[in-house]
């Protein structure tokens, strides 16, 4: 008699997604430290401040405390009642990240790591910013601990979003215009990983999305995932039930993860990341990284990279400076190859259209890169049945986009 | 024995210093590419850093930024690199070239095939500024096919680390001189002296310096006490512009030689 066959694992085991990183700092084939030697060291004494200070009640209850009363959590989730009604399938609810202080879910974060800055004694932040969010959410929370602020932020992107780069001034911080390769946030993220090479010693580098090297996936996704946590239990309050779906835009995809992470155990959550499909994912004018790109390796992480035949980075194109980036985090990239979350793409048009939509229906004016989120919450209403529940999360507010928008539309303000 | 190995011998043995100049591939003419290698030899180099031009070269100072972005400008890819080094060892078979750059072009081209072009073109070993020891399992077939992988150690690079990296350490170990990008400011010769010696005592590879070394001057005070000096920012900066051989070649001759004969009277 011989022996029966080694059956496989069933594909059917259902995986834990909240398990990972590792402790090497990959999501599966994605992650980990692709750095210059010089930053392994700091890299190393930041992991572990982190990893102490994410166990310690005293500071998991100092967040808790900041992220109340500073920043305005919890966000409520909003039901988009004429929206939905215009777009005619299911219920559009809204969570408002646009309500926090400083319009975006990028405070999340930045307050989260200026409390771990503060912890290892650094005295200096750098940031990098692309639609000038985060550099507005690092210099809020500079200014509010005393600390030195510096961000660096691609001219292109100074120029089409003159409103904060302003903000960051009034707030205390130096704004450096970045002028090498697309003079955009990746550019941008060059120059802030020079200064941190430059200036270990002292400075603390505030990264604004879930890429870089590890810990910062794991860092930056931890302090978003209040997003996801909040609206879980909201869903459970309010509806009684968790939604059919849920979606955000995915440049960097902080908001995203923020979103998503809480989910991600719970297969009955359909959950859709839109990317900047640009001009149209076949006009090669786009910011879809994970929709159009491939696996390589940028900014200190292997993940989904927008590049040529050469391996060199793509210039990125889209309406919303904040989704311009050509790299998407590690999580993002394990995600889709798992298949636990798609990835599609949202062009300019659509968004421009979903903005609109949303202001006139709702009286929402929301940032260009969550009106990227909004198209694809109306498109997933569409699909389900009128009881179906469709959760998008509104990541940030218009206000700083109107000039970018007139100027589009052929309006002098 | 490898090309790189053999030269580093052959340096000991005269109690030469050896001088390594790194130029990015394509810059400031690609067409000049091999007549600028052959001018390094001719002014004194003994072994190549030949930069693969990256579009995000975010170890490198403003002038190697600058010239990657014009060699990619010029369309220069990995295929233009490994065929020059490839013309260049018809005339060159003892000069080892090292591949300098970051890992998306090998990442995209594939290791594999990297590997075996890179090795029947006549490179010697490559270093990869953004891979460090712990993600260097994807060089595998690098080091299969015959390339030593060149590892990089810092000022912050911490002792348990150091130890590993002169364990693993093939051809020879590079050394930062200071925390920093490529081309910036000075130098703290004593800080940078303490370090190689605790490297030397532990690493059976020689151990070249670089960046910050910009002139005569500073090349013979690392001189004193590393094996090789790497100079790259200068050098990139004084070629730059450059479009015809023979004032590429005058160029180099102007740059190198008086470094070359500081090493050599120590």
């Amino acid at each position: 008699m011989s022996a029966p066959p080694i059956r496989p694992i069933p594909s059917s085991t259902p995986q834990d997604f909240h398990a990972w990183p590792d402790a090497h700092g990959r999501f599966g084939d994605f992650g980990g430290q692709y750095v210059a030697e010089t930053l392994m060291a700091p890299l190393a004494e930041l992991a572990a401040a982190y990893e102490r200070l994410r166990r310690d009640p005293a500071f998991i209850a100092e967040l808790d405390h900041d992220l109340k009363y500073y920043v305005g959590r919890p966000s409520p989730i909003y039901h988009a009642q004429r929206l939905s009604a215009l777009v005619g399938g299911a219920r559009i609810l809204l969570k408002r990240e646009d309500l926090n202080h400083t319009g975006a879910h990028k405070i999340n974060n930045t307050v989260g790591q200026a409390l771990v800055a503060r912890h290892m004694g650094k005295p200096r932040i750098i940031a990098e910013t692309g639609a000038g969010q985060h550099g507005v959410a690092s210099a809020t929370v500079a200014a509010r601990l005393g600390l030195k602020c510096v961000v660096y932020m691609g001219s292109t992107d100074i120029e089409r979003q003159k409103i904060n780069v302003y903000r960051m001034k009034l707030l205390g911080a130096e704004v450096v215009p970045v002028t090498s390769g697309s003079k955009t946030l990746k550019d941008a993220l060059n120059e802030a990983m020079r200064d941190w090479v430059t200036n270990v010693a002292d400075t603390f580098y505030i990264i604004g999305t879930v890429a870089g090297p590890h810990p910062y996936p794991m860092m930056v996704r931890d302090f978003n995932a209040v997003v996801g946590r909040e609206a879980r239990a909201q869903m459970l309050e309010d509806y009684g039930r968790l939604p059919d779906a849920i979606t955000a835009c995915v440049g960097g995809g902080s908001n995203a993860i923020g979103l998503f992470h809480e989910f991600l155990n719970d297969p009955g959550v359909r959950i859709v990341g839109a990317e900047a499909a640009g001009h149209g994912l076949a006009s090669g004018q786009h910011a879809a990284s994970l929709a159009a790109g491939r696996p390589g390796v940028l900014h200190g992480n292997r993940t989904y990279v927008l590049c040529d035949d050469n391996g060199q980075i793509a210039e990125t194109h889209s309406v919303s400076a904040g989704l311009d980036y050509p790299g998407v985090g590690p999580e993002h990239a394990f995600l889709k190859d798992a298949g636990r979350a798609e990835y599609v793409g949202v062009t300019d048009d659509e968004a421009m259209e979903a903005f609109h939509l949303l202001a006139r229906s709702e009286g929402i004016l929301a940032a260009l890169e969550s009106s990227h989120a909004v198209a694809q919450a109306m498109k997933l209403a569409r699909e389900l049945p009128k009881d179906g529940l469709v959760l998008c999360n509104l990541s940030g507010r218009g206000d700083k986009d109107v000039h970018t928008i007139a100027a589009r539309e052929g309006v002098t303000v | 024995m490898s090309r790189i190995d053999a030269r580093f011998a052959a340096l000991k043995v005269a109690g030469r210093t050896g001088l390594i100049p790194f130029v990015t591939a394509g810059d400031p003419a690609p067409e000049h590419s091999v007549a600028l290698m052959h001018a390094l030899v001719a002014a004194g180099a003994d072994l190549i850093e030949l930069g693969v031009p990256f579009s995000d070269p975010m170890a490198d100072g403003p002038v190697i930024q600058h010239a990657s972005e014009r060699a990619i400008a010029r369309g220069v890819g990995l295929a233009h690199v490994l065929g020059w080094v490839a013309e260049f060892r018809q005339r060159d078979a003892v000069t080892p070239v090292v591949l300098m750059g970051y890992l998306n072009p090998l990442e995209i081209h594939g290791y594999a095939r990297f590997a075996s072009e890179a090795v029947a073109a006549g490179v010697d070993g490559v270093l990869l500024v953004d891979c460090p020891l712990e993600e260097s399992s994807v060089l595998a077939p690098l080091r299969a096919a015959g390339l030593q992988l060149i590892r990089l150690a810092a000022p912050t690079t911490a002792p348990a680390r150091m130890a590993q990296l002169c364990q693993s350490a093939e051809g020879f170990l590079y050394y930062v001189s200071f925390a920093g990008i490529t081309g910036a400011a000075h130098l703290s010769t004593t800080d940078i002296a303490a370090r190689v010696a605790d490297i030397r005592a532990c690493a059976k590879a020689p151990v070249a310096v670089g960046f910050g070394i910009r002139d005569a001057h500073s090349a013979k005070a690392i001189a004193a006490f590393a094996d090789a000096v790497v100079i790259g920012s200068a050098l990139v900066e004084r070629l730059a512009g450059a479009g015809q051989a023979d004032e590429i070649t005058a160029r180099v001759r102007g740059f190198l030689a008086p470094i070359r004969a500081a090493l050599d009277a120590h």
